[in-house]
């Protein structure tokens, strides 16, 4: 497993686009927020953590179809299939590329990004705890959406549609967080919550994406 | 006799033939008397006028939203236990049908609170919950859609459909948390002001009983269309 | 041993071919002919655990065998080396030199896969089945885009360290391997157009 993370890590380095794309796609879409909404200091630091985490949100989106779909077109799918390897194994460590590649570079951004929508300075903490608990959920429920429809032509913006909805509790709890953070209330109930569906994401949907390859892979 | 004989195709179609035309009547005399009698023939209540009127048809479809997607959880169980296709067409055939209350729901319901918010829309946990409802079952549906194969469109929306009613559940208490919203313990919410006994109860239950009816006469029509589509295409691939 | 009975698979819902029976010794291969379409794919596919089987029986357990097709995963942005290394990670194997001399890509291993021509490509493909060592091999159509000089290095693999240690190997190709191997056409087993048994029987 650790040599298909490690080979997964590689090819997202050298293929370009790997770390970098997700990021400038979250800068981007958090320098859109005042232009839409005005430069008003007091309203950008009301909508800050929900924008961050919408961003967020987006941006893992984006760099999960190709979880499976690059490896669907070359074959190597079917030949992870037939090796020793179980394919919950393979779920997993394509689920932990995404987010070492994709999650782990957003909550560290944002904080930096936190400041460009005058961001609370009592929510940095909860916004950066949140993401870092809430971005594996979103890796997970997108490595499912994507096993999903890895046979799909436009499987994309399909795999978009199924996904969404499902990120809506962690988006809940997260804002929730930093939200309630900035206001100087209590943020452990959020932040467990997040926690709680992260862990749980992690025991249950590896099993589902693995019979939903196994089924497109027929 | 064993309620399983009914997942063969053709015996399902038999025996439903005679069904359905009864089902769609008693169906529709059920709508009629409960939302006439609802409507017309029960007196104001006395705080909201004659808008609540519109639970008649708000609570039946909110239920029937609800329970359309029990049933197609426990049709896609079915299939993915014993693989009989009766069940997966079930399921698939009762999806527009749950879209289609949950719709209703969400415009009832925002009827019903238009005079007390004072706006066409709140984002009141209740409606909130079915508004994320209603993007499950555009999911379920689009992905049936998506996929040629029908054997593989049955597997992978029944897991759909399993994943997704946990996350349905999860989402109902997240959104709940989310109405709290900085005042922690206030909700605006359409749940307080049912007063069941400020209206009739009786005409609700008749009305209630006609969404079943309706529901269930739609799922069987459906199931029936999608199995005759079924062996159509069965027959062309075969050349016959 | 590889022991098939009366094996019936298909693709799509529609029966492709059954009642297929034969058995390959250990050290033996078997070739696989019959026109296109007419269900060597889906047969090996079966074979290797990719597709559930509709009838019969297979006695092959799938942790002793490897299946290898046209794409090869082979990944452009990895040296040969290092995806024939990723290969010996997975199945647990040490040791790639072997596979690349069997296979003539000694001077190659740094270069980047994706700058390979299509016949490097395709050896760096049936590379990988000498790094993983397996029993049993279901091969479909190994040798195309490869020259004569290539498929005699194939050959030498295939007899030499494949067969020679106990391997077994079934290969579907429409070329003339130079093999001493008996040959299955499967358009005996052909399943008629309406046989039952495919997804849609109960429909009709």
């Amino acid at each position: 497993m650790i040599a298909l993370l490690t080979r997964d890590l590689r090819l997202a380095t050298r293929a370009g686009g790997g770390f970098g794309l997700g990021l400038a796609f979250f800068l981007i879409v958090i320098v859109l927020v005042p232009f839409g909404v005005g430069p008003d200091a007091a309203v950008l630091a009301r909508i800050a953590p929900g924008s961050l985490w919408v961003a967020a949100l987006l941006a893992a989106l984006l760099s999960l179809d190709r979880i499976f779909a690059l490896d669907h077109e070359d074959g190597s799918l079917s030949l992870l299939a037939t090796a020793p390897l179980p394919l919950e194994s393979v779920v997993l460590a394509k689920a932990a590329a995404h987010w070492l590649t994709t999650g782990v570079p957003l909550t560290l951004a944002a904080p930096a990004l936190g400041f460009l929508l005058h961001l609370e300075g009592a929510a940095y903490a909860p916004l950066f705890l949140g993401l870092l608990l809430g971005t594996p959920s979103l890796s997970l429920i997108g490595t499912f959406g994507a096993a999903l429809t890895v046979g799909l032509r436009r499987g994309g913006l399909l795999m978009s549609l199924l996904v969404l909805p499902l990120y809506v509790p962690t988006l809940i709890f997260g804002a929730e967080a930093a939200r309630r953070g900035a206001a100087g209330l209590d943020v452990t109930v959020p932040l467990m919550l997040l926690g709680a569906i992260s862990a749980a994401a992690l025991a249950a949907l590896p099993f589902a994406s693995a019979y939903a390859l196994r089924v497109n892979l027929r | 006799m064993s309620i399983w004989e009914y997942a063969n195709p053709k015996k399902f179609i038999v025996t439903t033939t005679p069904l359905v035309p009864w089902i769609f009547g008693l169906a529709l005399a059920c709508l009629t008397v409960g939302l006439v009698w609802g409507f017309f023939f029960t007196p104001d209540a006395e705080r909201f006028g004659s808008t609540v009127k519109i639970i008649y048809i708000h609570v039946p479809s909110a239920l029937m939203a609800i329970n359309a997607w029990l049933m197609m959880l426990v049709a896609s169980l079915i299939w993915l236990v014993r693989r009989h296709h009766v069940s997966a067409l079930a399921a698939r055939a009762a999806a527009p049908v749950g879209l289609v209350m949950t719709l209703i729901a969400l415009i009832t319901g925002a009827i019903w609170g238009q005079p007390m918010w004072g706006t066409w829309w709140a984002w009141d946990p209740r409606l909130t919950s079915f508004l994320i409802l209603f993007l499950f079952y555009l999911g379920y549906l689009a992905l049936w859609g998506a996929i040629d194969d029908p054997d593989t469109a049955a597997d992978l929306t029944s897991v759909l459909c399993l994943v997704g009613s946990v996350f349905a559940l999860l989402s109902r208490y997240a959104v709940n948390f989310w109405a709290q919203g900085l005042h922690q313990g206030a909700s605006l919410s359409l749940d307080r002001e049912t007063n069941v006994a400020d209206v009739f109860y009786l005409p609700l239950l008749v009305s209630i009983a006609g969404f079943v009816l309706l529901f269930l006469a739609l799922v069987l029509l459906g199931t029936r269309t999608e199995i005759r589509s079924r062996r159509i295409s069965a027959l062309i691939a075969r050349g016959g | 041993m590889l022991r098939v009975l009366d094996l019936a698979c298909g693709r799509g819902g529609a029966m492709l071919v059954s009642g297929v029976s034969f058995s390959v010794p250990t050290g033996e291969s078997l070739i696989l002919r019959g026109p296109n379409g007419v269900g060597k794919t889906t047969l090996l596919r079966t074979l290797a655990g990719l597709q559930p089987l509709l009838a019969g029986s297979v006695d092959c357990p799938t942790e002793q065998s490897a299946y290898a097709s046209h794409a090869d995963g082979v990944k452009s942005q990895l040296s040969v080396a290092e995806n024939l290394e990723f290969w010996a990670q997975v199945y647990g194997v040490t040791g790639i030199a072997a596979a690349l001399r069997s296979f003539d890509l000694d001077d190659l291993r740094g270069r980047m896969a994706g700058t390979l021509s299509a016949g490097q490509k395709r050896r760096l493909g049936l590379a990988r089945l000498a790094v993983i060592g397996r029993k049993v091999l279901f091969l479909d159509e190994p040798t195309v885009s490869l020259d004569d000089a290539s498929v005699r290095l194939f050959n030498v693999f295939l007899r030499d360290v494949h067969l020679s240690r106990g391997g077994i190997a079934v290969i579907a190709t429409h070329i003339d391997l130079g093999l001493d191997a008996p040959t299955l056409d499967l358009t005996a087993f052909q399943a008629s157009a309406d046989a039952l048994g495919g997804r849609d029987a109960m429909f009709i």
